[in-house]
């Protein structure tokens, strides 16, 4: 059966990101069920539901940090059943991810710790020197280069978090719970960087379960429950597994 | 400064003790599987000196003409690795023999004859010493002319020399086996914590697309650098040791032993690469059981 909005497994529907059926089993506990869903280039997807739900486990798949036990999941028109190991970095340099506990290195500078994805990539000295400054000033973190992430306040090393996720021009930037230890100012912050990513052209899926900040934007929202998809009823037509026009 | 290099520098500083620690066993492994080595460095120098001052002596039957002595001689000399053919005849022989006994040359006055037969005594060409059993070759050759009675030389001795000393070389290479094996795990054990310490650094380098290659880079340099700085601290105390050693082996000798000297300089090269490459061969066995899990 397919799913709504989905076209084909050949990725001709012009989506982003497609899975097919895909479900997730981790022993005899299931985590995900039968999802399908398509995601637009740059467009902005909330995924919410309670916590358990199956949110972060998605955004794993979509990162090759797990593996699909059913289903398939097609990325810029790569099928990741297909990826070989070798192959998983140059995967996950499409995407910039933002962690709810932020995974910055402790023992690194902030500069250090944004400077390392253009390392990764062998991009030269000089040219991470310009491009780190510059990020880290767009995310008001331009005086803070020097100091340690262990030093730094839950909405600053979350804005780290974003200017690393962000510093290699990602086609994806995956947000897991970005909010969840935040307050609500810190919290309307990261969501405006991300937003500010997402005008410049990035797709952006955010798994949250804080349905106030969800409400308070227009973007396209999928709810888990369970494991399955299910409609968001006072979200209304915002819960489509389609990308919305 | 590249950033493998800056991050390998890092570690080392981090973990001095670790690191010290797995310095000190590579230094210790390099002193004494070098040990072992120049005694085998020197000992090999020796008894091919020993090989090259061989001499043969090829007994002829009696009743040889000059003519056919001549034509001998000749043919001997036209064997390979035959650099001289002296003749000794048997008058020269007991006069020689009376000479060495000194004191005791009055038990020869009682000879009815002389015993001794006419000799050739030769001496051999540096080609005669390569390869095993070249000597043999030749003793057989020569043996197997109708005029020769009997050839002799130190065959036996030489051989069973060799033998004694192939067993020691063998236990050497066992003994260096198992001190590079203990090198080789120290280097991974230390590798092993760094990764160890530095997992979660390490899943984040993963997640942000970070290639295996960038990722093992520092911890290889890491282990490489140890393995230098170990077999060159190795290198520097055995050399020490030697000068002492050697030293004082000479001076009691009064130079009776042939010079001993230390390694050349591409032995010592070598043994540099191999601590690099111990250091590399740790690293890899940790990084293996690492990539495993």
């Amino acid at each position: 059966m397919r799913a709504p909005g989905v076209t084909s497994v050949n990725g001709d529907s012009g989506a982003l990101i497609r899975l097919f059926h895909v479900s997730k089993r981790f022993g005899k506990k299931t985590a995900l069920t039968d999802i399908s869903l398509d995601v637009a280039p740059n467009e902005f997807l909330f995924v919410t539901g309670p916590s358990g739900a199956g949110k972060s486990t998605l955004l794993r798949l979509l990162y090759l940090a797990e593996s699909t036990t059913e289903g398939q999941i097609l990325i810029d028109g790569v099928n990741l059943a297909r990826v070989q190991r070798r192959g998983i970095p140059s995967l996950r340099r499409k995407f910039g991810i933002v962690f709810q506990d932020y995974k910055l290195i402790p023992s690194k500078t902030v500069f250090d710790n944004v400077a390392l994805v253009l390392e990764a990539r062998g991009v030269r000295q000089r040219l991470i020197q310009k491009k780190v400054g510059a990020m880290l000033r767009m995310v008001e973190m331009g005086d803070r280069g020097d100091a340690l992430p262990p030093s730094l306040s839950g909405g600053e090393q979350q804005r780290v978090a974003v200017a690393r996720a962000v510093i290699g021009d990602p086609k994806i930037i995956l947000a897991d719970e970005p909010t969840g230890s935040l307050d609500a100012a810190a919290a309307e912050a990261i969501f405006g960087l991300l937003r500010h990513f997402h005008q410049r052209g990035a797709t952006v899926i955010v798994a949250t379960h804080d349905i106030e900040l969800i409400k308070a934007s227009q973007e396209r929202v999928i709810c888990l429950e369970g494991g399955r998809l299910q409609p968001l009823p006072e979200l209304g037509a915002r819960t489509s597994h389609a990308p919305r026009n | 400064m590249p950033p493998a290099i800056r991050r390998a520098l890092r570690d080392i500083a981090l973990n001095r003790f670790l690191n010290a620690v797995t310095v000190v066993t590579i230094t210790l492994a390099v002193i004494f599987a070098g040990a072992f080595g120049l005694f085998f460095y020197n000992v090999n120098g020796l008894f091919l000196d020993w090989q090259r001052g061989i001499r043969m002596m090829v007994y002829l039957e009696d009743g040889i003409s000059d003519a056919q002595r001549l034509d001998l001689k000749f043919r001997i000399k036209t064997i390979a690795g035959v650099a001289e053919a002296v003749y000794i005849s048997r008058a020269e022989a007991l006069e020689t023999l009376k000479t060495q006994l000194q004191q005791q040359s009055g038990v020869l006055d009682h000879l009815r004859g002389n015993p001794l037969p006419d000799a050739f005594e030769l001496t051999f060409r540096p080609t005669a010493h390569e390869g095993p059993g070249r000597l043999d070759r030749i003793a057989a050759e020569i043996e197997a002319l109708p005029e020769v009675g009997q050839v002799l030389y130190a065959q036996q001795w030489l051989q069973r020399f060799s033998t004694i000393f192939n067993l020691f070389k063998l236990v050497g290479y066992g003994l260096g086996g198992i001190f590079g094996l203990a090198a080789i795990l120290i280097v991974a054990n230390t590798i092993r914590l760094m990764i160890y310490n530095r997992r979660d650094e390490i899943e984040i380098m993963r997640l942000v697309g970070a290639a295996d290659g960038f990722i093992n880079a520092p911890f290889y340099i890491c282990a490489m650098l140890l393995g230098a700085v170990g077999s060159l601290l190795g290198l520097t105390i055995l050399l020490a040791l030697y000068s002492g050693i050697s030293r004082q082996i000479q001076q009691s000798l009064y130079g009776a032993l042939p010079t001993m000297s230390f390694f050349p300089w591409y032995w010592c090269i070598g043994i540099l690469i191999a601590g690099m490459l111990v250091g590399a061969l740790g690293c890899l066995v940790s990084m293996k059981q690492y990539l495993k899990a």
